[in-house]
């Protein structure tokens, strides 16, 4: 099954510059597997070294936050997106 | 929602009246909303990329009371993009550029300047006499630090941020809403994402968004519409596409939650970690560097040196000093390309990012690779002034 992820600018450099990728998996944790296995210089950008979710990315599940799903474990199917949403703080 | 803004005790002259005509003819405006407007106290913190749109339009739109609040001075890069400051202001301070502008823009608008770091000492005191923040900030202290006080003061935060050609924005710390930490509980480490300098921005992005931010804090003011709470609006201009996600207000939020661990300001640098990046500058001590001056001398005396150029290639056309370019990010895939018996100067723009190559260089093997101070920015400026600086 392949689920689209959306990869915010700040993060493309370590995506092989793309700004969505095709990732497969049953769960968003899945899902987030398999995108760092296919590109492993994203892993540190959004997993801590003890594997969980960085607290300054977040992971929404179409227009849902995924803390207030299931989180990792969230089903996923077909038709949904998967966007990753870092905190920036530019303004100047 | 409760009305936000009294507008009792405003009145419009004549004079403002005909300004404002195309306003009071809308059923959404009309002269009570316009009394509102002019009655309203709004807090613009930065007059840079998202401070100009929105101290431009807010005073257009007959706000009648606009603080500002900014430390910096106009410089040439800033033109780009801070719209509110043009050539003639280089040198000057960016609130006196803006005050020159929005006064001559529109004379009824009272003026408040603060020309100071905010920080967790002022901003309650200073949000005090205001009913609306805007946030137009470029750093993730200050942000954490006005997203605290506007939570505290129980103002509300119109934000927005941009980075290269996307940007986000919200309204937070309202107070059914979230705040930004329930968006982001803690802030990234320094150096892991990079500011606007480092990564440049599109000029006209922080346009759009700063007129986000604008539209929100009039619609706030009139109490018209869908504010944009609990949504957070997602711009990629590149794509030109506009996404919309739901913000929810965290019960455990530390500041606005239920049983809030943060009641008054704390240290929003150690909370950003300046820790951090103490220990990220004691790691790049022990990275060996060179001063231009000596490799400059070295390579006048034909020495073999080999210069390595770690920046991207779009960074390589605007200036270079003939080194061989290998982007950081390729250096891994690309270190064959290098030879470990010679001797190799490392360069990027500043030395951040060449000092992480010559440390990964070292780690690799190649025992006589150096940093080159400064970067290409202190070779502009120490060794060929007639090199362009970006």
């Amino acid at each position: 099954m392949s689920i689209k992820v959306l990869i915010p600018t700040p993060l493309r450099p370590y995506a092989g510059k793309q700004s969505t990728i095709e990732v497969s998996g049953q769960t968003v944790g899945e899902a987030l597997s398999d995108l760092v296995a296919k590109h492993p210089d994203l892993r540190k950008h959004l997993f801590s070294e003890d594997g969980k979710l960085r607290s300054f990315v977040n992971v929404y599940l179409n227009d849902e936050d995924i803390r207030y799903l299931t989180k990792d474990a969230t089903p996923v199917k077909e038709t949904d997106t998967i966007t990753i949403v870092p905190s920036v703080a530019g303004g100047r | 929602m409760a009305e936000l803004i009294d507008s009792s005790q405003a009145k419009l002259s004549s004079e403002e009246i005909l300004r404002y005509s195309r306003h009071l003819i809308m059923p959404e405006v009309t002269l009570e909303g316009q009394k509102k407007l002019k009655a309203a106290r709004v807090l613009c913190v930065g007059t840079g990329g998202l401070g100009s749109p929105l101290a431009l339009y807010l005073t257009a739109a007959g706000v009648g009371t606009l603080g500002l609040v900014d430390f910096d001075v106009v410089d040439y890069t800033n033109l780009q993009r801070q719209v509110l400051h043009y050539t003639s202001d280089v040198g000057r301070l960016k609130l006196d550029s803006a005050i020159d502008k929005l006064t001559s823009i529109n004379p009824f608008v009272e003026i408040k300047r603060f020309d100071i770091y905010l920080n967790s000492q002022n901003a309650l005191e200073i949000f005090s006499d205001f009913d609306i923040i805007a946030d137009g900030t470029d750093n993730f202290a200050t942000r954490y630090l006005v997203n605290d006080a506007c939570v505290l003061s129980g103002k509300p935060n119109v934000y927005a941020s941009i980075f290269r050609f996307e940007g986000q924005a919200s309204i937070f710390a309202t107070e059914a809403g979230p705040c930004y930490r329930c968006l982001y509980p803690e802030p990234p480490p320094p150096g892991l994402v990079p500011s606007c300098a480092e990564g440049g921005v599109l000029g006209v992005l922080p346009g759009l968004l700063g007129v986000i931010q604008a539209t929100e804090v009039i619609k706030l003011i009139l109490g018209v519409g869908e504010p944009l709470i609990g949504r957070l609006v997602l711009v990629d201009a590149l794509a030109m596409r506009f996404r919309e996600l739901r913000v929810r207000k965290n019960p455990e939020c530390p500041v606005c939650g239920a049983n809030p661990t943060v009641k008054e300001l704390i240290d929003y640098n150690q909370f950003c970690g300046i820790r951090g990046e103490e220990a990220e500058a004691t790691a790049s001590a022990k990275i060996p560097e060179i001063q231009p001056e000596e490799l400059k001398r070295r390579l006048d005396d034909r020495e073999d040196i080999f210069v390595l150029d770690v920046r991207e290639p779009h960074e390589y056309q605007i200036v270079n000093i003939k080194g061989h370019l290998i982007p950081l990010g390729d250096l891994p895939t690309r270190v064959h390309e290098l030879d470990s018996s010679r001797e190799i100067v490392v360069h990027c723009k500043s030395g951040a990012r060449s000092a992480k190559a010559v440390d990964f260089l070292r780690k690799s093997g190649f025992r006589r690779a150096t940093n080159l101070t400064g970067g290409i920015l202190a070779w502009a400026d120490r060794i060929d002034t007639t090199l362009p600086k970006y």
